[in-house]
């Protein structure tokens, strides 16, 4: 690994990586407790009728990209807040349809053949300077967003109906965190593609909640977590010369399985030794 | 002491088109200890809602302290029926209750020790202070329950609404969970939702019947008929059953001595 980071696209994608750890660190936290992945996963590939529209029309990666996804995110934070019932059903339509229109409109661009698969997986290895300096900002944003609001999202997040009646302004809330979202999703996409984005916003924050005593220790084990799937992956990709968003997907996809079984197994034996133990004590009492 | 904390007028409300409430009023006086029963559906969860400003009724006027519901309604300390919402979460006893200390207009300070130090005092006044640092799904539902009126005593609260309480709570615990919250009326108004009136009949001091409609009965005292009269048997004729299995005689609640 060390002698990888002689060269200086491997040092600007451990750097993408990280910065993409603990942003998906911080907002993942919130994504897992708030349920709303499924919302995360709509405006994710909504961003594709961005990057359609950004190059049809000519317009800068970013401002139609992010355009698009925080229009989109937006509605369906209203939706979600109005008909909480059938928000999953709508946010669907819009993540189908968005995606669609970002294809078409790629085909109806004369000359532009985008490769697709590049927003997919992303393309950490090739991270200019400069998006690791826009990354930056955005994870200073979100850390700030976070830190400032950090009681009112705990407790909407918790508890929403308590949080109403202590006066908390949930609606405003609520839109600004999935607009932090939709800006922190364009954001990673860009640098390592939908399928990491989604990856990191859910494993990482799923394994540590369990063991994390309140949201900012989740936020803290979400990031570190992600770090080392990030390294780790990107340490495999060099290694064997694997596409790098696919080998960090991957190791955190395999933590994951493993966390899981684990985790089964204690408990399954925790269960038996307790009822080992009852049916012990009344045999006992019984004699 | 005889103020009044929560007024209702005439209060109407529907969900989609159906009836839930209607020509409600009551007057929630300062020291009373209410148990509000009914059938389920009965609207005694909306009407709680309703108090607390998360529903706006249809027609008719609430008044909490007087003032309107937006503006007085964090004085009322509500503890919700589902105590088994959000278990995985991450979030310590003592957290939850320090929420209950949450103040949007002021941002700073909020973690002060100072805040602290309450929130661990009223949990030990619900006698779960040994429980502040577990995580609140590792507690049993009993347990739960007492964190989150911790929560809502830190609020500093005019009166208390507590919505069907006991329900994970086994018969022992109920008694002295009854007793405990009979020691919190002394200072603190409080209005319990119940479905069984055997268990809270002698620590309430007066009984509101909802099913549609409400009646309110200072004595606590509540007849066999009257029961039967609040729980119409239609084509569910579940009442009798629960009638019969509590084993009400005709009077089912003692005389309130105090």
């Amino acid at each position: 690994m060390l002698e990888a980071l002689q060269y200086e696209f491997m040092r600007n994608a451990l750097a993408a990586g990280l910065l993409a750890s603990v942003i998906c660190g911080i907002m993942g936290t919130l994504v897992v407790v708030n349920r709303i992945v499924f919302l995360s996963g709509g405006i994710a590939h909504a961003a594709y009728g961005g990057i359609g529209l950004s190059f049809f029309f000519g317009w800068p990666y970013l401002v139609g990209t992010l355009g698009f996804s925080f229009t989109a995110a937006m509605v369906m934070a209203a939706v979600s807040l109005k008909a909480k019932h059938r928000a999953d059903t709508i946010i669907g339509v819009i993540w189908a349809t968005g995606m669609a229109c970002g294809i078409i409109l790629l085909d109806l661009t004369p000359g532009y053949n985008v490769d697709l698969m590049s927003y997919l997986f992303g393309s950490i290895l090739t991270v200019p300077g400069s998006d690791l300096w826009i990354m930056l900002v955005v994870g200073v944003l979100i850390a700030g967003f976070v830190i400032w609001f950090y009681q009112d999202l705990l407790a909407i997040s918790y508890d929403e109906e308590f949080a109403r009646i202590r006066g908390v302004p949930i609606r405003a809330l609520y839109f600004g965190l999935i607009g932090m979202l939709a800006v922190t999703i364009v954001m990673v996409i860009q640098v390592v593609g939908l399928i990491l984005v989604i990856a990191l916003l859910t494993i990482p924050p799923f394994i540590v909640e369990k063991y994390a005593k309140s949201l900012f220790q989740m936020m803290l084990g979400s990031s570190l977590l992600g770090a080392v799937f990030t390294i780790s992956g990107l340490w495999l990709s060099y290694a064997f010369n694997l596409t790098s968003g696919a080998s960090i997907i991957l190791v955190a996809g395999f933590a994951f399985f493993l966390y899981y079984f684990v985790d089964r197994l204690i408990m399954g034996r925790r269960r038996h030794s307790k009822s080992v133990r009852t049916a012990n004590r009344q045999h006992s009492t019984r004699a | 002491m005889e103020d009044s904390i929560v007024e209702l007028k005439d209060v109407w409300f529907a969900y989609n088109g159906q009836t839930v409430l209607e020509e409600v009023s009551l007057d929630i006086r300062q020291g009373d200890f209410i148990a509000m029963i009914g059938p389920n559906g009965g609207g005694k969860t909306t009407l709680l809602k309703l108090m607390l400003g998360l529903l706006k009724p249809d027609r008719g006027s609430i008044r909490v302290l007087g003032d309107s519901t937006e503006k007085a309604s964090y004085h009322i300390g509500y503890v919700s029926q589902d105590v088994h919402i959000n278990r995985s979460f991450p979030i310590t006893a003592v957290d939850v209750v320090l929420m209950g200390k949450l103040e949007p207009s002021k941002r700073w300070g909020r973690s002060s020790p100072q805040n602290r130090q309450e929130a661990l005092a009223a949990l030990e006044r619900m006698e779960v202070n040994a429980f502040a640092d577990r995580k609140i799904g590792e507690l049993s539902g009993g347990q739960r329950q007492r964190v989150f009126i911790a929560r809502a005593l830190v609020t500093q609260p005019k009166l208390l609404l507590l919505d069907e309480p006991t329900a994970s709570i086994d018969a022992k615990g109920q008694a002295e969970f009854y007793r405990t919250l009979k020691a919190l009326n002394k200072d603190i108004t409080i209005l319990v939702v119940s479905h069984d009136l055997v268990a809270i009949s002698t620590y309430v001091k007066s009984v509101a019947c909802v099913n549609k409609q409400l009646h309110y009965h200072h004595q606590a005292e509540i007849t066999g008929e009257m029961l039967e009269e609040m729980y119409p048997c239609t084509d569910e004729e579940v009442c009798p059953v629960e009638l019969i299995a509590h084993g009400l005689p005709h009077r089912v609640l003692k005389h309130h001595q105090d």
